[in-house]
């Protein structure tokens, strides 16, 4: 008769953790912060068609880092979940707290649960009618919710972009400024990064109904261009 | 709430009413009871004047003009021979290049518009790109064959679809019919109990490549003398204030116009056909 191999459940959890740091290090990073006219969101990514950033609802935006498959499910599920609730009920219904409890709850429950934990890194942002009423909460691969304030960072190099935002962060700053800090956080000393490497979206409060807008390149490259 | 997530087998995809269907939920108006029910309730002797009760909306009329299109139905709704609403409003707009108007029962047809801007959104939000003109007219057309059972016991629904093609840079018209048959019109198209007097108006006024003006002015004779004809259709309310809803799209997408503008186009439509009595 063999016996199943004893291992300590701290010592499982530490390794699924460790895997699921691994994979959301490998991939680019994301910030996401609080500016003059509403919530930006800047995020390093090479590919035009694959997105990170996404639309969820009226007031509602996502944005994922790591494992593209995984998040973009979680993406498409998050629309669903905002849909069919504003249907049921009415659009002023759907909120971004709710939201980001059905997703910590599932995420938390692969964690525990599944063979192998998701290798992400989640956003729920959602725009209040006024700033501060403003929402960003940030939803790591094991479940842990963690509600923002003012700017989120998630990906890889977090802790390095987090230092760097949160000494020139204003979020009273216009679009082209509020930009020009984010990528200056998110391409660090070393680095230069232009407008085709870059993914922009913003929930903007001087839109209607559906605050949500793409920063397309040309738009981008005009406002880069503007601050020099 | 859960998550609603699915195997790659049951994905509905991006497609809202089939998301409905796999989570259970049974919003669609035509799955809310069966038509079999539903006849058994209006067959009855003492619910005969179930049909009765049900108010209905009228008078729809769309115009291509050389911009794009203009969508316009009067604010009445009808139960039998008695007013249900005087401010019913029947012209919505479908997403942001198209606009739709249902004319027949008013519940079950408002709450198929509801469903069909919700599945134009969804689309566009999973996918993360529009439907073309002709998918949407084809997604209401769906619509209309589901809810065929219900046409049959009564409860007919007849939308009118238009919109801006962005790739042909040309206002599109679609009709239906109760089985969900849709027809592209090429130049106007009216529904409705008032429908026939308008079709006659529309048809002496109309010219190929009418100004936006021009093609509102058109829109609202058409409701006026559906108005005058067909008393189901309501007219202009110059008591109450309440004047027909009156949109376009065009490139820059769905506008209505604000109620004031149509009670000016009915001014100037007034002063021109009004005869003193001798």
């Amino acid at each position: 008769m063999t016996m199943p191999y004893y291992v300590a459940p701290e010592q499982v959890m530490k390794d699924r953790a460790e895997y699921a740091q691994k994979g959301i290090a490998r991939g680019r990073s994301l910030i996401a912060t609080v500016y003059k006219d509403g919530i930006l969101l800047v995020a390093e990514n090479p590919s035009h068609t694959l997105h990170k950033i996404s639309e969820i609802y009226d007031r509602v935006a996502f944005a994922g880092v790591g494992k593209y498959n995984e998040f973009d499910q979680l993406r498409v599920a998050g629309i669903r979940h905002a849909d069919t609730k504003g249907y049921a009920y009415s659009r002023e219904d759907v909120d971004a707290r709710s939201l980001a409890n059905v997703y910590a709850q599932y995420l938390g429950q692969v964690f525990t649960h599944e063979m192998k934990p998701l290798e992400v890194e989640i956003l729920v942002a959602e725009l209040g009618d006024t700033k501060q009423t403003d929402r960003l909460y940030h939803i790591s691969y094991d479940g842990t919710v963690i509600d923002q304030e003012h700017f989120a960072v998630l990906g890889g190099d977090s802790e390095a972009i987090a230092e760097r935002i949160s000494a020139t962060l204003s979020t009273d700053a216009p679009i082209k400024q509020a930009l020009s800090i984010c990528i200056e956080a998110l391409q660090g000393p070393d680095r230069q990064l232009n407008s085709r490497e870059l993914e922009v979206g913003a929930l903007d409060r001087n839109l209607q109904r559906r605050f949500f807008r793409r920063i397309d390149e040309s738009e981008l490259e005009k406002l880069l261009k503007s601050k020099k | 709430m859960t998550l609603p997530l699915f195997t790659p087998n049951q994905d509905p995809g991006p497609d809202f009413s089939a998301l409905l269907n796999t989570l259970g939920h049974s919003e669609i108006p035509s799955m809310a009871f069966s038509a079999s029910d539903y006849s058994r309730l209006t067959q009855s002797p003492q619910n005969s004047d179930v049909m009765q009760a049900i108010p209905h909306g009228t008078t729809i009329v769309a115009i291509r003009y050389n911009g794009g299109v203009v969508i316009a139905g009067d604010r009445r709704a009808t139960e039998g021979v008695s007013i249900a609403h005087r401010s019913i409003e029947k012209v919505f707009p479908a997403d942001r290049f198209s606009a739709v108007a249902i004319a027949g029962a008013a519940g079950p047809a408002i709450e198929m518009v509801r469903l069909f801007q919700t599945q134009l959104e969804h689309y566009e939000k999973v996918e993360g790109a529009f439907l073309s003109l002709e998918g949407k007219a084809n997604q209401l057309s769906q619509m209309v064959r589901s809810h065929f059972p219900m046409a049959l016991q009564g409860l007919v629904i007849i939308p009118l679809f238009a919109g801006y093609d962005t790739k042909r840079s040309a206002g599109r018209i679609f009709s239906y019919d109760v089985t969900g048959g849709r027809y592209e019109e090429t130049e106007f198209h009216t529904t409705g109990s008032g429908s026939r007097s308008a079709r006659t108006t529309i048809k002496l006024g109309y010219k190929e490549s009418l100004s936006i003006e021009a093609a509102v002015l058109l829109c609202i004779k058409a409701l006026y003398e559906a108005a005058d004809d067909d008393a189901a259709t309501g007219g202009p309310d110059m008591i109450r204030q309440i004047f027909p809803i009156v949109a376009k799209v065009d490139q820059n997408g769905y506008e209505q116009f604000p109620q004031e503008t149509v009670k000016e186009y009915f001014a100037s439509l007034i002063s021109e056909i009004r005869t003193e009595p001798t």
